[in-house]
């Protein structure tokens, strides 16, 4: 769409007023041309995009209908679409033509937003007041639009306007923990908790209590019935009392669906082992396993377990909860959250079926047994196109780094060595000779420098670290920042606020691959080079003994802003170089 | 790579060899030569098996004029199908470098279970009722039958195989067993017969090891093949049970009362045939009357397992006269079911010896040794005549009929325990009737006297001497390979302080102190948040695994584990255990992490891998002693001291210790890998007991780490871990060569083996 044309029916407004002159807009990448229906008319057109400024459009769903304003230095040239999907169509088009020709085209998002949008942002700026101060600070004075200012805030956007996560949730490793029963000790009861969750884990869990549910609720009993008997059940079981099961069910055939096994676990498990990896098929050994026929080999030499309980189909044991919980949770979940009321969960969960061909499942079964029995390291080294990662024990790093900051150590001290190395033997001997000489001749000065001095230099230096070290060192909380007036000290704080934002734009804004962002780091430059000599006017209007500390604090930021117009001059100045420009580069 | 061992071309499917592949093929390729057996310790990860194989298969190459077959035993199905994996790859490598010079035909066989194609057979749950499902479609009479009759059903796919008669052939290659599924389905016959038929003509056969060693299966199965076979037996360690339990047999009140409906069930049937047709019955006497070896007549589909520790002139031998006709032997039965009936009911532990109870059967029920010896077979012919198709009913009285042929055959080696109840349930009576073998060199000896060479190989047969006396066998070579590590990429630890820094093990008066418990869990707990994807605990029992598990739960110890990684359990139930396997790579392949807890003599850590991310760390909470008050084991400790002289405290902590070292063995695979492993008990820390733990892991077990804390240990896990994962050089660097390539090779032999080992 960008390198053809566009044409489209429109009216064309000198003024938004203007019922208009219906005729025929064509617009391509360099001009847009409007021949009006009557030939008679005046309203002829025909102009370069790079007369134009900028352009807005109406949005859709304002009342408005779908206008498309372009603006000269002079006024606006505004036509009315047939539709918003033609006003679309076009307004990519101008949007493409304009920044193509190096005007600055700005499409004014404010008329893009819905209300819903713009209220949120007064909202959030009215709650933050700092946020509102950075945004007066910047956009008001124009160092950033407003669309540029949300920009790098789309995280608090977005918290605020969608609170769904994009990525589903998995079950938690111990989800059977979940339905754990609690009690409080004194009263003789005990309490389950349920929630969607929980009933949703239950059911996937146990694929004959989804299936109870599915058969009995409604028609049989109600919900709460059915969780109340489902929790006794539970409860017959934790208590591992597997007679007192036993009798239970034989009395209760409701109940006794949840106490036995699970007949549809064990028709799913019988399926499964069937496409289950090779060198894992336990399976298939029985099969060959001629010795642990019932009767044969050895039978009590106890490295057999006594299985011994009568009632084994009521004991289904912890183990085997364990290992379905963890199948349960590989499979993931297959539904949404939201799925209130539990019968349509049950039935959605119902719905899902997997259906694998035996033929595919053999043949991956083959491959995974050819790739299993490979020895890799046997192998001849196959090309790798990257470079193997290396992480080397940090303490190596920091003991190397040590070692390189010994070696400097050492080579500055080589380096006066070699100074005096350059000096020969002789000329030492005769240096030290006359040193001595000269003492011998004077004597020793009896203090070797004046009380005055002494005394004057040493108290200087104290008065200087002492005041430091009286302010800061009270309270290893206090931060520099603390001893500073308020004034200063909110003053400093803004810069910080600012400029960080200011580099944060700044930064995001290379390479700089149209024009609208050259103009951003022009402005942005601009921008920033005022803070710094704010920053600088701070610096020099503290008071004196504080002037160090502001300093200290004022550095890092300077150095920052200084680091970002330096990057920026040496764009400027690659750019305006000759030669072909790299990939992307405008 | 291709080279020379002596005068041998080896073809080997890799780049590259490891330095003690070599010397292992060098020392196998010597006994192949000197015609004998061996007996080879290679670590795991080293690549026992493609050696192996490679080896044996060139062998052949270089002497085609004197053809030696291979019969190799796994001990699992899925350890069968990886090795015909390797030897796929190592074939395709031959055919590229020799053409067709260098086919061969290599298949797996297994049971019914593991190969039938056929949807209604293969619904059944169990072995046994596969097998009965298959009769009933495939055995003569039902057959003959059915070309009568068409409403009888049939099995397609083994009518099929029958119409193709001599043309049923598989083309030469290498088959597993899901290839020869595969190759079934497509061709319409049976693989199961297929496989069974091919057998006789394969240079390669992989099977489970019972198709050797239990007289049940070995031979029908292993009857054809040649002397001038070459036996291995891999994965090893646990060779002499294996051979223990093929030959025990025990009898409960189940087994008697079920024993006793299908005596009833027959002689309904011999009513029946007595009215209706006579004369089969008659046949069979005369059959009978001129011996067992005509059995190898019939059809191969209602073949029986037979049992070879007839010797060969018993099979030609007639049957004794008084259970020739079918009624009479019946009624021997009968009196061999009331006398186990009446030996049952007994108050007390009674043990004896063989001949003992074979006289006392004699004097009691009135049935001579030669009578019971024939039992088995006996039998079989009787179902047979009677048309019998399901025979997983009537496995008790096979039960009770295994158990006279045993006894009738052995004088010694084995005792007779009869027990009122378990030992540790008194309260339950369950009287149980055993025979258990004591010497595992019985149900071995015919593999030795009759195949040219038996390897033996493992990642642990440390004490080496141990195997040749308990099997009775004398190796031309026994060797014990070290491992060239490239880097230390094994880490062995012995914790035998907790937490609190107060001892823990599992010895009886500590194992169920809460404290230990705790320490325990805290172990597992902080290693859970250190260690990232696979970790792998054996415990030394399930009783021990469930309680330690339970009150994990209570106190919340397990609800904090899972805040790092998902749980999975071996359990009883073998379908169980394989899904929760499957479930726990799922969760090491997709970053999750998990935890599997298995038993130290149980089914994972016998034969499953944990190599790579599937686990970075093993735990051995405890030491896997044998439940010593158990008298089958008490009995064999006896018999040990007696003949082999072998103590009965070296033998248990001989035992253990390689079920350890088997355990924490799984975690390695290959140079490349890397693991810890943590020996979580005080006891380790004894040097009787430590020095039993195979040189390999010993080597890596610095003094340092031979008694530790919980923190402490910690720290050397986050130490090992960050050093593992950086790059390294494979080849070993400057340093001895871990890693060689053709050319390496090609120098070391003209220089000489020495300067290597």
């Amino acid at each position: 769409m960008s390198s053809g044309q566009v044409i489209k029916r429109a009216k064309y407004k000198t003024t938004v007023k203007d019922p208009g002159t219906p005729g025929v807009i064509k617009l391509t990448g360099e001009k847009f041309v409007f021949r009006p229906n009557d030939p008679t008319s005046h309203n002829k057109l025909e102009v370069d995009f790079r007369l134009i400024k900028s352009h807005k459009n109406t949005k859709e769903g304002s009342n408005k209908p779908p206008w498309l304003n372009l603006t000269h230095s002079q006024g606006s040239y505004i036509f009315e679409l047939e539709s918003f999907s033609d006003l679309h169509v076009c307004r990519d088009l101008v949007g493409v033509a304009l920044s193509k020709h190096g005007e600055a085209a700005k499409v004014i998002s404010e008329e893009q937003l819905s209300p819903a949008e713009m209220t949120l942002r007064i909202k959030l700026l009215q709650e933050d007041s700092k946020l509102q101060k950075l945004h007066k600070e910047l956009v008001a004075s124009g160092k950033l639009t407003e669309s540029e200012f949300w920009a790098t805030k789309k995280k608090l956007l977005d918290r605020d306007e969608s609170r769904k996560l994009k990525q589903r949730i998995g079950y938690k490793n111990s989800l059977i923990f979940d339905t754990k029963p609690t009690s409080d000790g004194r009263i003789n009861q005990v309490k389950f908790q349920l929630t969607p969750e929980i009933k949703y884990q239950i059911f996937a869990l146990k694929p004959a209590v989804h299936q109870a549910f599915l058969k009995f609720v409604p028609s049989k009993m109600s919900e709460v019935d059915f969780w109340n008997k489902y929790f006794k059940a539970e409860y017959l079981h934790s208590t591992k009392n597997a007679v007192a099961a036993a009798a239970e069910a034989a009395e209760d055939e409701d109940l006794a669906v949840f106490l036995k096994d699970d007949e549809i676990l064990e028709v799913e498990s019988r399926k499964k082992v069937r496409r289950v990896d090779p060198t894992l098929d336990m399976e298939a050994d029985e099969g060959d396993d001629y010795t642990h026929l019932p009767d044969h080999g050895l039978f009590r030499d106890g490295s057999k377990e006594i299985s011994g309980a009568q009632n084994t189909l009521y004991q289904r044991t912890l183990l085997q909860d364990l290992n379905r919980q963890g199948a349960v949770v590989l499979e993931g979940k297959t539904l949404d959250m939201e799925m209130e009321p539990p019968r349509t969960v049950a039935e959605a969960l119902a719905r899902r079926k997997q259906g694998e061909s035996d033929g595919a499942v053999e043949e991956e079964r083959r491959n995974r047994i050819s790739k299993m029995t490979q020895i890799e390291d046997l192998q001849a080294q196959n090309d790798h196109h990257f470079a193997p990662l290396c992480i080397k024990d940090p303490r190596e790093y920091f003991d190397s780094q040590q070692a390189n900051a010994v070696k400097t150590l050492n080579d500055s001290q080589g380096g006066s060595v070699k100074i005096r190395c350059s000096l020969s033997s002789e000329e030492a001997y005769g240096c030290l000779r006359a040193s001595i000489s000269n003492i011998k001749a004077i004597g020793l000065r009896d203090p070797l420098f004046s009380h005055e001095v002494a005394v004057k230099v040493l108290n200087g230096l104290t008065k200087n670290i002492s005041s430091t070290k009286y302010h800061l060192g009270k309270n290893s909380q206090d931060s520099v920042l603390d001893i500073l007036p308020n004034a200063t000290k909110e003053k400093l704080l803004d810069h910080w606020v600012s400029s960080q934002e200011l580099l944060r734009h700044f930064w995001s804004s290379y390479p700089i691959t149209t024009q609208n962002l050259a103009s951003k780091t022009k402005r942005l430059k601009d921008a920033m080079s005022q803070v710094y000599s704010k920053l600088e006017e701070i610096k020099i209007s503290a008071q004196s003994d504080l002037r160090h500390q502001v300093s200290l604090v004022v550095h890092p930021m300077q150095q920052a802003l200084d680091a970002a117009l330096l990057h920026y001059e040496a764009d400027i100045k690659k750019r305006n170089a000759k030669g072909p420009k790299p990939n992307g580069y405008v | 790579m291709k080279f020379q061992i002596e005068d041998i071309t080896v073809y080997f499917p890799y780049d590259n060899i490891y330095p003690e592949q070599y010397s292992y093929m060098l020392d196998l390729k010597r006994a192949l030569d000197a015609k004998g057996h061996c007996l080879l310790e290679m670590p795991t990860g080293t690549g026992k098996t493609i050696a192996l194989l490679s080896l044996i298969t060139s062998y052949v190459l270089s002497k085609p004029n004197s053809p030696l077959k291979l019969l190799y035993c796994t001990r699992t199905v899925h350890e069968m199908e990886k090795t015909l994996a390797e030897l796929k790859l190592l074939h395709e490598y031959q055919l590229r470098h020799l053409g067709p010079a260098a086919r061969l035909m290599a298949l797996g066989l297994s049971s019914r279970k593991n190969l039938c194609v056929n949807q209604r057979v293969l619904a059944g749950e169990n072995r046994d009722t596969v097998d009965a499902g298959c009769r009933k479609l495939t055995a003569s009479w039902v057959r003959a039958l059915a070309a009568e009759n068409e409403s009888v059903a049939r099995c397609e796919f083994f009518e099929d195989y029958e119409r193709a008669g001599s043309a049923a052939v598989l083309p030469p290659g290498v088959y597993t067993l899901q290839d020869l599924r595969a190759f079934g389905k497509e061709k319409g016959w049976c693989p199961y017969f297929l496989a069974r038929h091919m057998v006789q003509f394969a240079n390669v056969v992989v099977y489970s090891y019972q198709y050797l060693l239990d007289p049940k299966v070995a031979g029908i199965i292993s009857k054809e093949m040649q002397k001038e076979s070459v036996v291995v037996f891999d994965e090893a360690h646990n060779i002499d049970n294996v051979c223990i339990e093929a030959l025990s047999v025990s009898v409960r009140r189940q087994t008697v009362e079920g024993a006793r409906r299908n005596l009833n069930r027959m002689r309904q049937e011999i009513d029946k045939f007595k009215a209706t047709d006579a004369g089969r019955l008659r046949a069979e006497y005369n059959r009978l009357v001129e011996g067992l070896a005509l059995r190898g007549d019939l059809p191969a589909t209602d073949a029986w397992l037979a049992n070879p520790a007839l010797p060969d002139d018993i099979l030609k031998e007639a049957v004794p006269g008084n259970i020739r006709r079918a009624e009479h032997f019946i009624h021997v039965l009968r009196r061999l079911v009331q006398y186990f009936e009446g030996r049952l009911d007994t108050e007390e532990v009674v043990n004896e010896g063989l001949v003992g109870f074979v006289s006392s059967v004699h004097n009691h029920a009135g049935i001579d040794q030669k009578t019971l010896k024939f039992c088995y077979d006996r039998l079989h012919s009787l179902m047979m005549t009677l048309e019998i198709t399901d025979t997983d009913e009537f496995l008790h009285i096979q039960t009770i009929c295994d158990f006279a042929t045993l006894v009738g055959t052995y004088a010694r080696g084995f005792s007779i325990i009869i027990e009122p109840y378990d030992e540790r349930m008194p309260h339950i009576p369950d009287p149980v009737l055993q025979l258990c073998c004591n010497d595992a060199s019985l149900a071995i000896k015919p593999v030795f006297e009759r195949f040219q060479s038996v390897v033996i190989t493992s990642g642990t047969l440390s004490p080496i001497d141990l195997y040749p006396r308990l099997l009775n066998f004398n190796p031309v070579i026994s060797r014990s390979f070290k491992m060239s590590l490239t880097r230390d990429c094994i880490c062995p630890m012995v914790l035998t302080r907790g937490s609190d820094q107060l001892p823990i093990s599992t010895k009886f008066d500590m194992r169920s102190d809460l404290g230990v418990v705790r320490n325990y869990g805290r172990l597992l707990l902080e290693m859970a948040s250190v260690v990232p994807d696979g970790i792998v605990c054996f415990f030394v029992s399930y009783s021990y695994m469930d309680g330690i598990v339970n009150s994990w739960n209570e106190n919340g110890i397990l609800k904090d584990i899972m805040q790092h990684k998902l749980v999975f359990i071996e359990t009883q139930d073998v379908v169980e255990t394989t899904l929760a396997l499957d479930n726990y790579r799922k969760a090491c392949d997709c970053g999750r992490g998990a935890i599997f807890f298995s038993v130290a003599r149980g089914k994972v850590a016998e034969g499953i891998d944990f190599d790579r991310h599937y686990g970075r760390l093993v735990i051995m909470f405890g030491v896997p002693f044998q439940y010593t008050l158990s008298r089958i084991l008490l009995a064999r400790l006896e018999y040990l001291r007696e003949n082999f002289q072998i103590g009965a405290s070296d033998f248990l902590t001989f035992d253990a210790l390689r079920q350890a070292a088997q355990c924490v063995g799984r975690v390695i695979r290959s140079k490349a890998d890397y693991g810890m492993m943590i020996f979580a008990d005080k006891r380790y820390s004894r040097h009787d007991k430590r020095s039993k733990l195979p040189g390999w892991i010993l080597s890596h077990l610095h003094d340092a780490h031979l008694n530790l804390s919980t923190d402490m240990a910690l720290h050397i896990a986050r130490e090992f871990l960050r050093k593992m994962a950086q790059p390294y050089d494979k080849t070993g660097g400057s340093g001895r060569k871990t890693l060689l390539s053709q050319e390496d090779l090609e120098k070391m032999v003209e220089g000489g083996m020495n300067d290597m080992y």
